[in-house]
């Protein structure tokens, strides 16, 4: 496989794909959100358990490629058990990580495993799936009522 | 790539040489990738052969100047080869009358254009317009407007799991309220070719007029717009190896002639005065503004290029391309054809179990390969198989079964990563 395309598509990323963590509805969620990408027509259904302003369970459901499967599946595991706040900072953190915003050789030490995503930087058309999930999470914690779209 | 396979004997007097072909397409010298480019998404767009670009380069660096207006040199021999693009495409189509060929910006503009200024003020509230489930969205969202605006109704023709139309159905849809029809000749999603000439025999014993979106059709099959009696035909340029920006509506001259103009301004007009204005005849009634004259002349090369090659060898070429492919396709397992009719053009819908189709699309251009993957603006078909996307492999003229093999290994490939 290309040097390239191996960044982008890391194993992490490709496991995540084929068995995705926390890929379920959640009934007792108390916020939640839906996200669309009309561009590939990829759907997500964020679910947010919050408590004393502790995000207490996370949970997702919907169809994707792989880079937005995997970040969506990465993510629940990134903020359960952060505080609102906490997870505020997680989401632009990785935001500037996809969009090449963290300069030339950042240091990723804080993003943890979310640091796979940083190939998906050389490819603009992909930063939209990568994005989604976490524009939907974001949604979910600002209890925005309006579906979160991408384009 | 092996010349001498690629070239066809397509009938006892025709020799087909892709090679040949392919050395008049200057793009498909690029690589990507390091790869060698192979190019199969011609149903979003073709690319264009050396003597369309030089034609268009020609206009600016020879004839640039503004057509229908000036008494100058240069005016005179742009509006001419203009006019001549013009009467190329009605030979192309076999209208009757070179002022049924209106220029457009593309299959999208004509379609609105016909909702606009044909439909909408014959529309009354109850009255229905058909359409079918196999529309891209250029021929859905101008009639829902006309229909939204009008309060009328507009009825879907749906398809089978093979991405046929059910014609019965559209029988069943038909009422003394039906005002019009507009159906896809072949849909660029599934491939599908309908049968044109039924839906248009049935609509006319209604007295309903038809349109047809030919979008995908007149670049793979020869279109007479007299032998099918369509109402209304629209294309695009760009899709028929000519420029982007430039399409064509054909509408029967009387009704052309009963249609108030769509757009108002320049060149549209015979008359102005703030009393009252007459407007052009056909076909400047239709042509407001100064319209894209290099794009008319592109086109009009373009139209010459492919009856050099002959649009039933091109024909011929591709349903050659198409079994070759869905027959190599065949012994992939998770490979789904989402299109299955027995009438198709030369375009291959597929998924994949379990990779999604923009992780095909970003895998092949590492290849080289250049695909379409996603709801191909036919969301409604999407829907109907209860999928999001597809993966899609279009060919034209100048594809080869080398290609194929390309595209049949990068998918196998794909398969071992995402496996
Ligand atoms: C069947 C069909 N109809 C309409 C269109 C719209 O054509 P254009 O975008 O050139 O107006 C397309 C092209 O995408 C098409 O494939």
């Amino acid at each position: 496989m290309d040097q390239e395309l191996r960044e982008l598509y890391q194993e992490v990323i490709l496991d995540h794909n084929k068995s995705p963590r926390n890929f379920r509805e959640m009934e007792d969620s108390t916020q939640d959100s839906e996200g669309y990408n009309p561009l590939c027509g990829d759907t997500i259904h964020i679910y947010l358990k919050i408590n004393d302003g502790i995000v207490t369970d996370v949970s997702f459901q919907g169809s994707g490629c792989a880079i937005s499967k995997a970040s969506a599946s990465l993510m629940t595991s990134a903020v359960k058990g952060k505080t609102k706040e906490e997870a505020e900072v997680v989401f632009k953190n990785f935001l500037d990580l996809i969009t090449g915003n963290l300069g030339e050789n950042p240091n990723t030490d804080k993003l943890g495993k979310l640091a796979v995503f940083a190939g998906v930087q050389e490819f603009p058309v992909r930063v939209k799936c990568a994005s989604l999930a976490w524009h939907t999470m974001k949604a979910a914690l600002d209890e925005k009522e309006t579906k979160v779209t991408t384009e | 790539m092996n010349s001498k396979e690629e070239i066809s004997v397509i009938s006892n007097s025709t020799i087909y040489n892709v090679e040949a072909i392919r050395n008049d397409f200057p793009i498909l010298q690029t690589t990507v990738h390091d790869n060698p480019l192979v190019y199969l998404d011609n149903a979003a767009t073709t690319q264009k052969p050396i003597s369309v670009i030089k034609e268009a380069q020609k206009y600016y660096s020879t004839m640039n100047s503004n057509i229908h207006r000036g008494v100058h040199a240069l005016s005179q021999v742009a509006t001419e080869a203009y006019e001549t693009a013009r009467i190329k495409i009605k030979k192309f189509i076999n209208a009757l009358g070179k002022n049924e060929i209106i220029f457009t910006k593309g299959t999208t503009e004509s379609i609105n254009l016909v909702a606009q200024s044909y439909v909408r003020p014959n529309l009354q509230a109850g009255d229905e317009v058909i359409i079918s489930q196999m529309e891209h969205h250029s021929n859905i969202v101008p009639w829902q407007l006309a229909c939204k605006e009008k309060n009328a109704k507009l009825k879907i023709i749906p398809i089978d799991d093979n991405g046929d139309l059910i014609f019965k159905d559209f029988e069943k849809l038909i009422t003394d309220r039906t005002k019009f029809v507009s159906v896809v000749y072949a849909s660029n999603s599934l491939g599908t070719i309908n049968p044109v000439k039924k839906i248009i025999d049935l609509a006319h014993q209604n007295n309903i007029p038809v349109m047809l979106d030919a979008a995908q059709a007149v670049n793979h099959l020869p279109v007479d717009v007299q032998d099918l009696d369509c109402d209304f035909l629209a294309f695009s340029g760009h899709k028929l190896y000519g420029p982007t920006g430039i399409g064509i509506l054909y509408g029967k001259v009387n009704l052309l002639d009963s249609m108030p103009p769509y757009q108002g301004g320049g060149d549209m007009i015979s008359k102005v005065t703030f009393k009252e204005t007459t407007y052009n005849e056909l076909p400047h009634k239709f042509e407001a503004g100064t319209p894209n004259i290099a794009g008319a002349i592109g086109l009009g090369e373009a139209i010459d290029y492919i009856s050099k090659v002959g649009i039933e060898n091109i024909s011929f070429h591709e349903m050659n391309l198409l079994e070759y492919a869905t027959e190599a396709v065949s012994d992939i397992p998770s490979l789904k054809i989402i299109g299955t009719s027995k009438e198709k053009v030369s375009v291959l819908s597929f998924v994949l179990d379990d990779v999604h189709p923009h992780d095909i699309g970003t895998f092949l251009d590492f290849e080289g390969v250049a695909i379409r993957t996603g709801h191909h603006c036919t969301q409604p078909v999407m829907d109907r198989y209860n999928i999001p996307a597809t993966s899609r492999a279009s060919f034209a003229m100048y594809n080869t079964k080398a290609e194929i093999n390309v595209l049949v290994n990068g998918l196998k490939k794909i398969i071992g990563v995402f496996g």
